[in-house]
Order: C-alpha cells, then structure tokens, then sequence
C-alpha cells in the first residue's frame, strides 16, 4: 500500500546550518510513528515540512504519492489534510471553544455551519468538554486547551495528525489527560507523527520509533528494538540521560 | 481626607494667582469676561460676527468623516506594507514613502498645502472643494500615515503562534487576516487608535488658517472685532467638552486592558 507520507532525503538548512541532513522516513494509514531526540535534534522542523510550514532545501516529501514539491500544489489545500498541533496548544483567544472547533470546517472547507455544529458537539463530548463548548480559553486550563486544539484539527477530518512535543507545555498533572487522547486516537487507527519527550507513552503507542540525532535519522525500529535493544551509542546515550 | 486637602490646596492656589497677580484683572477681563464669553459663543449675523458653538459644528463634522476615512485608509496603508506578493512591491515602495512622508510634515503645512495648492492645480472637482473640505482632506492625508503604523504595530502583535495554526488548518492568507489576525490586533489597537483621534479632534482648529469658519476662526473674528479674547477661553472649553470624555474612555480601555492582562498571567 502507498504510504501516506514519505520524506526522501530531506534537508532543510536555517542560514546555512543545516537542522536536517537526509532524513528519509515513511508512515503508513494507521500507522503512529514516534519521534525522539533531544531537543534541535530537527523533530519540530521534519513536522513543519510535513505540511509545508516549512520550504525544503533538497530530497522530497509526498503525501500519498503526490509530491508536495510540485509548484501547482496549493499548500493551504495540503494542510486541510495534515492537522497538526503545538507544543503552546495557539487556540484563537478571540473565539469561543466551539467557534475554534468551527472555524477550520466553516472558513477553510466552506462547509455549512449547521452541518458541522453535531460533529463539534460530539468531539467535544469525546474530549468531556463539552459544557465548555461556549466558554473561552482562557477559562481553561492547559490541559483541556490542549485537548481542544487536538479536535480543532480533527474537526477537518485529517488524513495525517502531526503533534509537536504537545505536552511539553504542560504541568505534569495536566499530561495524562492529553495522552490519555492521544492513546484513544490510536487505538481507532488515527496516522499520527509524533514528536515527544515521553518515552514511556511512545513507548506504548508507536508502531515505530525513529531517533533523530542532530538532523540525522540514527535508527529506527519497534519500540521494542529501540527501547530496549538500540544498535546505536548516541541512541543508549540519549536514552540513559533521559530516563 | 489628605488628598481632598492637597487637592483644594492646589487648585485655590491656582485661583488665587488668577485674582492676585499685577494683571490679574486685565487677564480677567480678555480672556475670562462672561459677557464677552457669551456673545462670542452665540454669535451675531447682524454684526457679521460668527459663533463659535455653530463653528464647532464645523470642527465635529469635519473629524467625524476625518476619521472614517483615515480608518479606511489606514487599514489599507497597513496591509499593502504589510502584504508579501512581489507584484505589489511598487504599492510597499509608494506607502513606505507615504507614511514617512507625513509622517515628517507638521499638520500645518500639509493644511496649506492641500488648502492653497489643490485649488491652484485646478483638477476638476478636487480642485472645487469647500475649505472645510479641503481640511478634511489634508487631516485625512496626515492622520492615515499615523494610523497605518498604528494598525501594523497591532497586526505585528499577535503572536506567530497564531498564524501557524491557522494556516495549519489550511486557511487561506485573507480568512486568516479576517477572522483571526485583525480581530485580535483590534483590541490592542484601540487605546493607541483613540489617541490618535484625539489629536485630529484639536487638529481641526488648524483648518482656521485657510479661513473656514469653525471654532477657532469664529473666536479670531470676535477677537479681533471686540478687542477681547474671551472667544478661545470659549473655544477651549467647547473643545474639552469633546475631547475629555474620550480621553477618559481611553485610559479606562487601557486599565481594564491591563488588569485582564495581569489576571490572565
């Protein structure tokens, strides 16, 4: 089967330095992929070239096939299929929980409010947020935005979810909540990239994780292969000083 | 109690210099006569004397299109500097020039200018305005390259984080700007906004100089026939009337903008 995304190569340089250097990696439907590295290791700006937040300076990403290099693709329409969701959650403070859910289906698929508003309800339910659906962000805590800014992107039933370090934001208290989310998108077959520093909740949900060391894709395997038998020094390295 | 003290302290001192010093009386009588106050207030056709609260008239209709069209204006300023497509980089060029440009020319003379100068080129109905006209117009010019930066610096204020998700959702550059850059800019841009109206409102008096009869030139006209300058004292007031409860609206919009801040930190 055509993976739903696959980066070939890929390099991506910020003045010069280079934050990717050939990353190849591929994600099949239904497939949850967890990235680790420390920190400027490049596991934000691999997402960011996902959905072309970000140019590439060399290799190529296609979404299922299709190349997103390709200079007659429009990115806006790319990123109506690939949600993804922040480290800093970036709800709309302006617009109620409900309007935030609304506004990717309604403004960017022109879909009908009307038609749209039970789907929302019923994310919202599935969050048990759903007393909050007029409510604004800021009356909520970490915790239930970041959960919010997770069924705003599902709201425009994605193909792919990308998750930059989502919890890192979060007091500790807060992350079961939203991982709790994340094992739940999983298990219903969500395809999901993840960044993230808890290696426990990859540990748990990925069906590969890859290392990345410094723009470098060092290794990649099950979480078994990775977790407990890695091939890779600077992967042991990594791992003994985070755990 | 210490403050009510301090306060009355202070403000019969400055009654006291009023009536006390050498030309007291003298100031009294040119600038404070109740009389002349009155009459230069309400005028007289027979004398050919102009009012002032008629003028003033002048002054509010003149900062009240004013400013819708510098609204309209400088919001469109904003986003040509604003945009990125290469094909509008002449547009960037011209409204970087505009808003340095008057930015840097006191009111005045822009008044002049557009007062004296449109007339002169004769260009169809822009050159058959009434000065009153003419005023609005150089107000409007002036005012727009203030507001523009005002509006940039709101629009620069939301946070990038913003953007990124919602072009993550696959908004298009303009629903972003209408539904989720500029609502957010238009809260911070409204105290530094009614600053700037502010001025304009007084601004108005320096539509005087090309002769339209507001305020200012009503007061000049009976000044300068009654030998008394109760007029400005006049025309002063009338001016406070309208500028001190925006004023106040103002600093109330910034204090409640602050303590929402601390609250939400």
């Amino acid at each position: 089967m055509e993976p739903v995304l696959e980066f070939n190569s890929v390099v991506k340089r910020f003045d010069g330095n280079e934050v990717l250097r050939g990353v190849s990696l591929s994600l099949h439907k239904h497939e949850v992929v967890c990235l680790i590295g420390a920190s400027g290791s490049g596991k934000s700006t691999l997402l960011r070239c996902a959905n072309l937040l970000e140019t590439i300076d060399g290799g190529s990403i296609s979404f299922f096939g299709q190349s997103l290099l390709d200079e007659r693709i429009d990115p806006d329409l790319v990123r109506r299929h690939v949600g993804m969701v922040f480290q800093s959650f970036n709800l709309f403070p302006h617009l109620n929980v409900l309007d935030n859910i609304l506004i990717g289906p309604v403004r960017g698929l022109r879909r009908k409010r009307a038609d749209v508003l039970d789907e929302a309800m019923a994310l919202l339910s599935r969050i048990g947020l759903r007393e909050h659906a007029l409510h604004f962000p800021d009356r909520l805590s970490g915790g239930q935005q970041q959960r919010v800014a997770i069924v705003r992107s599902l709201a425009m039933q994605p193909s792919l979810l990308l998750l930059d370090e989502v919890t890192s934001a979060l007091d500790p208290t807060l992350v079961g909540e939203v991982l709790d989310l994340l094992r739940d998108l999983a298990h219903n077959g969500t395809t999901m990239l993840i960044a993230t520093h808890e290696m426990n909740f990859a540990r748990e949900v990925a069906h590969q994780v890859v290392f990345l060391d410094n723009g470098v894709l060092v290794e990649r395997g099950t979480p078994e292969e990775i977790f407990t038998n890695p091939e890779h020094a600077s992967t042991r390295t990594f791992l003994e000083r985070v755990r | 109690m210490a403050s009510a003290l301090s306060s009355v302290l202070i403000l019969g001192g400055l009654v006291a210099v009023l009536y006390l010093a050498p030309g007291g009386a003298q100031v009294r009588f040119f600038f404070f006569n109740p009389h002349a106050m009155w009459a230069s207030f309400v005028g007289n056709a027979n004398l050919g004397l102009s009012s002032v609260g008629v003028g003033l008239l002048t002054n509010i209709w003149m900062f009240l299109i004013s400013e819708v069209l510098v609204l309209i204006f400088g919001l469109l300023i904003a986003w040509i500097r604003m945009s990125r497509s290469p094909v509008l980089f002449p547009f960037r060029l011209l409204a970087t020039l505009y808003s340095d440009i008057f930015r840097g020319i006191p009111v005045l003379l822009v008044v002049l200018m557009v007062g004296f100068g449109l007339p002169a080129l004769q260009l169809g109905f822009l050159s058959k305005l009434s000065l009153a006209e003419y005023g609005v117009l150089a107000l409007t010019i002036t005012y727009s390259a203030y507001v523009s930066e005002v509006f940039r610096a709101g629009i620069n204020s939301v946070p990038h984080g913003q953007l990124l998700a919602a072009r993550s959702l696959g908004l298009t550059h303009a629903t972003i700007m209408r539904r989720v850059t500029l609502p957010q800019a238009v809260r911070t841009v409204i105290p530094p906004l009614l600053n700037d109206f502010i001025s304009l409102q007084k601004d108005t008096a320096l539509v005087s100089v090309l002769g339209a009869v507001e305020a200012t030139r009503a007061a000049q006209i009976y000044a300068s026939t009654d030998f008394n300058f109760s007029g400005y004292v006049v025309a002063s007031l009338l001016f406070l009337a309208l500028t001190i409860p925006m004023t106040r609206f103002t600093d109330h919009l910034i204090a409640r903008d602050r303590i929402r801040r601390l609250a939400s930190t």
